[in-house]
């Protein structure tokens, strides 16, 4: 199990790099494909003339003058070790390890501004993975051992509506009717969760409910469609004819063969997970790294953006490293082939 | 009906029905067993009256072609099939130890299952959950009906795995299925059914998935264990060479009705029903020639939605022109006593059947 966990965590090392060279040739690409200099993106004011002494000294103080691979390199370990970061125009900052470089636009270094945002996001998407995952394999359960009952069309119905209704929508009428019209929560107002669990809750119900609605639906059909086939599984019987009782067969036997395809499902989404999030926290004015990439496009802050991407790629790669380890967890054959 | 060759038998055409369950000394006593499943097309009539005893410490062979009602009618007895989503209709009485199952609450039956009654399952590689260990899945088993410590119920089931020919049961214990070979898988499925010691055993074509050489070790060690724990055992096969090694009385069925019953010696000696006949025919066997080829029973089993009227075999027997009157194709036939314990379902009177069988199916065996 160990050294599977070892295979597993260098192989998303590999990702990552990968995920990092890919980033940072776009980000540093794409502004020279329009005749435009990356310095414009960097220093967040009208630089000086192309071709002045001036604009040479600045293209070569962030090493837009050399060749690719060394800018790369030089970003890469710039990351790791502390250094200073000038626009040329007076304004001089000292980056600390890790460095992800520095937005002259906020005046903040990148590291900080994702440090800042990551525990928003880290709280949406974990309390929404959780109430989806529960949800959808509660309603899973229950319609896929009784298919056709009332429970299961009433329920395949409503997830069907909701995996229907996207985030921009649902999220809005969820503010209005708990917010502005019934008062039974405050308006969002992030609190991290070690200073005000209370408050932490009371603004994340709200984003859970939205992004966990769009997910749930096709859970509780996944888990719907594997319960019935696993049920009518030979070891299912075997089960039974132990003399187990009902809920250990179904749950002991039957839920945990299920969980196979929702894991591998699970990790899949997690990349559809971040595009939502982006959804959820504009809509629900959340500042997580979703919102802080949009603020970033916008102002065409590029090394916020480069940042947030490479940040936003760890954590996938995490997490399917996670999941992939899950998924050894629950299928014991995976583990030794 | 006079037909004087009865008579002259001794054994005038009654019912062929074993005494009632009361006065009954045997272990299990099914009586007009009804299986019937409500489907869209129809009503299944998966098994469709059958009364069979089986005594502590007896073998009862249940042979018949896929789809003869043989499962069903051990998954009846186990109560398995009154689960979920399942609409199925079960009628009769299966007397077990002074109670009914068919009438038994699903609590009752589950005190029952796994320590009372237990099955041994066709496929063990698919019987037995993928995702757990073999000594796990067997201690579960006995932790559900043995009120013991985790420890107790591993050191019980290595036992139990010992008892069963694994080699190092302490180290294969916690293995996962799919690390056992075939016939290893076997053995660790009946430790599993045989964990708690239960009374009645049920083989569910213990030996289908199972090369020939490993296949007699473990009808071997059914028997053995069989003698040791003294219990009643049921073997459903379509294995006519299974059931003569091992089995004391066989029952013959065929769409869902039992269409021949006896001790072994009397089905495979002198066989009277032309369905029995059939399976006899088409069993490979070494002391024939290659020259003789194997007789296949033309046609295909019934449709259990609509099942032939008359004798549910007439549309696949040779015999129909010898009985008068059409009465194959238009009555139904009762299951008929001809020699004591031997009970056959055939409208061919009784000595013309044994001439038919000395004279004409005989040589060709």
């Amino acid at each position: 199990m160990i050294r599977f966990i070892i295979r597993r965590l260098l192989g998303a090392a590999v990702v990552v790099w990968i995920v990092s060279v890919v980033t940072f040739a776009i980000f540093q690409l794409a502004p020279t494909l329009t005749h435009q200099s990356p310095v414009y993106y960097y220093i967040a004011k009208q630089p000086p003339p192309q071709g002045s002494a001036q604009f040479k000294e600045l293209e070569h103080a962030f090493g837009f003058d050399r060749p690719l691979f060394q800018q790369y390199w030089n970003w890469l370990s710039n990351i790791f070790h502390p250094h200073t970061i000038s626009n040329g125009t007076g304004e001089t900052t000292t980056c600390h390890v890790p460095c992800l470089g520095y937005s002259f636009k906020l005046h903040t270094p990148v590291s900080t501004l994702i440090w800042q945002a990551l525990p928003v996001s880290l709280s949406l998407a974990v309390g929404a993975s959780i109430l989806w995952l529960f949800g959808g394999l509660l309603v899973g359960t229950i319609s896929g051992l009784r298919p056709g009952s009332l429970f299961d069309r009433v329920g395949m119905i409503v997830t069907l509506t909701a995996v229907s209704v996207p985030i921009f929508f649902t999220g809005p009428i969820l503010l209005l009717l708990f917010v502005y019209t019934w008062g039974w929560l405050p308006n969002v107002t992030y609190a991290p969760l070690t200073e005000d669990p209370l408050q932490w809750l009371k603004s994340m119900i709200l984003p859970w409910i939205a992004l966990a609605g769009a997910f749930a639906a096709l859970y509780a059909r996944l888990t719907r469609a594997t319960m019935m086939e696993t049920m009518s599984e030979d070891y299912i019987r075997t089960a039974r004819a132990k003399g187990l009782p009902r809920r250990t067969v179904v749950v002991k036997h039957g839920l945990r063969a299920s969980l196979t395809p929702i894991v591998t499902i699970f990790a899949i989404d997690l990349g559809t997970l971040i595009g939502a999030m982006v959804i959820t926290e504009t809509v629900f004015n959340l500042k997580g790294l979703g919102w802080l990439s949009i603020q970033a496009i916008r102002t065409k802050d590029l090394p916020v953006i480069l940042g947030v991407t490479i940040v936003a790629a760890i954590a996938l790669v995490v997490a399917n490293v996670i999941a992939d380890v899950l998924y050894a967890v629950v299928d014991p054959r995976v583990r030794l082939s | 009906m006079s037909d004087p060759s009865e008579v002259t038998l001794g054994t005038a055409a009654i019912e062929f029905v074993p005494e009632s369950p009361s006065e009954s000394k045997a272990y299990l006593s099914v009586r007009d067993l009804r299986v019937h499943f409500p489907t869209e097309d129809g009503l299944v009539k998966a098994v469709d009256g059958i009364s069979f005893d089986v005594d502590r410490g007896s073998i009862l062979g249940i042979v018949g072609e896929s789809g003869s009602g043989k499962s069903v009618t051990s998954q009846a007895i186990l109560g398995l099939l009154a689960g979920y989503r399942s609409r199925t209709e079960i009628t009769g009485e299966i007397w077990f130890n002074g109670k009914n199952l068919v009438t038994a609450s699903e609590p009752e039956m589950r005190a029952l299952r796994g320590a009372e009654i237990a099955m041994i399952f066709q496929d063990p590689l698919s019987s037995m959950h993928p995702f757990y260990r073999v000594g796990a899945q067997i201690s579960e088993a006995y932790l559900v009906h043995n009120k013991v410590s985790r420890r107790e119920a591993r050191k019980v089931t290595v036992e139990m795995l010992d008892r069963v020919g694994i080699p190092n049961p302490a180290s294969r214990y916690d293995d996962y299925p799919h690390q056992f070979s075939g016939g290893m898988r076997q053995r660790a499925m009946i430790a599993m059914a045989l964990v708690c010691g239960p009374k009645l055993l049920i083989a569910d074509e213990p030996t289908t998935a199972l090369d020939v050489t490993v296949q007699a070790q473990i009808l071997e060690l059914i028997k053995d264990l069989t003698k040791e724990f003294e219990s009643a055992v049921i073997l459903i096969t379509h294995d006519l060479g299974v059931v003569a090694e091992t089995c004391d009385t066989v029952l013959v069925m065929y769409g869902g009705q039992c269409v021949e019953m006896g001790n072994v010696d009397e089905i495979f000696y002198h066989p009277e029903m032309p369905y029995a006949w059939g399976l006899l025919g088409s069993m490979p066997r070494m002391d024939r020639t290659r020259q003789a080829r194997l007789q296949p029973i033309a046609g295909q089993p019934p449709s259990l939605i609509r099942v032939p009227k008359g004798c549910v075999f007439n549309p696949r027997c040779r015999f129909v022109d010898r009985v008068p009157g059409d009465r194959c194709r238009t009555e139904h036939p009762e299951l008929v006593e001809t020699t004591k314990g031997h009970g056959v379902r055939c409208h061919i009177p009784t000595v013309e059947r044994r001439q038919i069988f000395t004279n004409e199916i005989l040589p060709s065996l």
